[in-house]
């Protein structure tokens, strides 16, 4: 029994146990008659014949979707590579004793929180171009991921140093180390550590956001599967594959967030 | 052509309607369908379980983005016709569950086991004691997550204008591209998310100080 239903189930008598067979019997049913439904409606219009399907296990199909792929995880190890530092610099900055520059961070992280990603993909698609500024296509949507990325980070990475036991950074100051100095050898070190499992699961935010190339024609692996969908007439099992991509990948990277946060527990 | 303020701000403001309606629809069903979603994955029925779990793991991981394209143009192929705004709105909905039922297993997870056997042992049969004594602790915790959860479905209804829905985010590319005020129009629609997430943080934060319980 898992920790919730211990808290809220009683371990079962005979009685309890009959009645969760007979709900078990139903459930499985039920769940069996909606898989039926769906699979009646997929056939019924065709979606179930072999030329829907069959182009999947052609390798210049497969290859086609792996570079997509490569493209999304391109963008993810950018962008990561981007906003992470940037989110622990802007954290830091808040922390600070300069009460213009935490004024400042602070303003950056409530701004950059609040406004969606793809209206920022749209001023730097539609607004900056008019005022003369223009990026290539990967920046422009990698400069947006970043800036909306950095102030979640930001608040990750504080909620981790103000989480770390004060006595660390006064064992510091005592032996004579300065704030950043303490900072860089005793608190983040032992703050990125804890924070390990919350930064990977933030990867998964970072790749879902990778999927926006679409909007700019950037030729990840949602805008690979729409190009594949529309070429061979397969709208419907191309998004369902690459749909499958993405749980694939995406629940890997939580898996991995979860092992990290059960070894430190244990 | 000179352009009055009002014919920016006119577009801008069907927009927000838009987007206001289906933050309140899709947060809604969402919270309807996690409630059922969190059920399930404590019951203490396996297959049901089994597919609380699978259906929360698959609906995080896939981008909303993703989702949204598959059921605005995927659909349609399998015979399914509803209109723009119902497909995507019905498509937060069931991302959004996905994340409110983990909001909801994680505040219950909050609550001390010992709570729930003192209930045990003072005779409160299973359905009081989750009435009376671990929901209401439970659901005092889940106030901040679930605030996040309503500004983060909020801040998504701006995707639906990827797929053509003329929301707040729709309507500020459409003003840039006619009438040429791209700092006017993504400005003021930067203004209203900031305080849609702001009040509702706010509010939020108001309720949990009020309801905090001080262990």
């Amino acid at each position: 029994m898992s920790d919730e239903s211990r808290l809220l189930f009683d371990v079962p008598g005979p009685r309890a146990r009959r009645r969760i067979r007979i709900a078990t019997g139903v459930s499985l049913v039920a769940i069996a008659a909606l898989l039926a439904l769906v699979l009646h409606q997929f056939a019924q219009h065709g979606q179930l014949a072999a030329d829907q399907w069959s182009m999947y296990g052609q390798w210049p199909i497969i290859h086609f979707l792996l570079t997509g792929i490569g493209q999304t995880l391109l963008v993810t190890a950018v962008g990561a590579a981007i906003a992470f530092p940037l989110g622990a610099l802007i954290a830091l900055v808040r922390l600070s004793r300069n009460r213009v520059a935490r004024a400042l961070a602070r303003g950056y992280v409530e701004l950059f929180r609040a406004i969606p990603l793809l209206l920022l993909l749209y001023v730097f698609l539609f607004a900056l171009p008019r005022a003369g500024l223009t990026f290539p296509i990967f920046w422009q949507l990698l400069i947006p991921i970043a800036l909306s990325n950095a102030p979640v980070v930001a608040e990750i990475f504080r909620a981790g140093v103000l989480a770390q036991d004060r006595g660390q950074a006064e064992a510091a100051h005592s032996l004579g180390m300065t704030y950043w100095q303490a900072m860089r050898w005793v608190v983040l070190p032992q703050a990125v550590r804890k924070l390990l499992p919350a930064l990977v699961s933030q990867l998964v935010r970072l790749l879902k956001d990778s999927s926006l190339g679409y909007v700019v024609s950037y030729l990840e692996l949602l805008h690979k599967t729409q190009v594949l969908g529309e070429y061979y007439h397969t709208v419907l099992s191309s998004y369902l594959v690459g749909a499958a991509c993405y749980v694939v990948i995406n629940a890997s990277l939580s898996w991995l967030a979860s092992r990290l946060e059960r070894r430190q527990r244990g | 052509m000179p352009t009055g303020l009002h014919e920016t701000l006119g577009p801008l403001g069907h927009g927000l309607q838009l987007t206001l309606a289906m933050t309140a629809i899709a947060f809604t069903g969402a919270l309807v369908l996690g409630v059922l979603l969190a059920v399930c994955r404590i019951s203490p029925v396996p297959p049901l379980r089994a597919l609380g779990t699978a259906y929360v793991t698959v609906f995080r991981n896939i981008p909303l983005l993703v989702l949204l394209v598959l059921f605005v143009f995927g659909l349609p192929d399998v015979g399914l016709l509803f209109s723009l705004f119902a497909t995507v709105t019905l498509t937060m909905t069931l991302y959004w569950a996905a994340f409110v039922c983990e909001v909801l297993r994680a505040g219950i997870r909050t609550v001390p086991l010992g709570q729930a056997e003192a209930a045990r042992a003072l005779g409160l049969t299973a359905g009081q004691s989750i009435r009376h004594i671990i929901l209401p602790q439970a659901l005092r915790s889940m106030v901040q997550p679930l605030a996040n959860v309503f500004i983060a479905v909020a801040l998504s209804t701006s995707l639906a204008a990827a797929v053509g829905v003329a929301e707040m985010t729709g309507q500020a590319q459409f003003v840039t591209l006619k009438y040429d005020q791209p700092l006017t129009s993504f400005a003021a629609t930067t203004v209203v998310y900031v305080l849609i997430t702001m009040t509702s943080g706010l509010i939020a934060g108001r309720i949990e100080r009020k309801v905090a319980i001080r262990r």
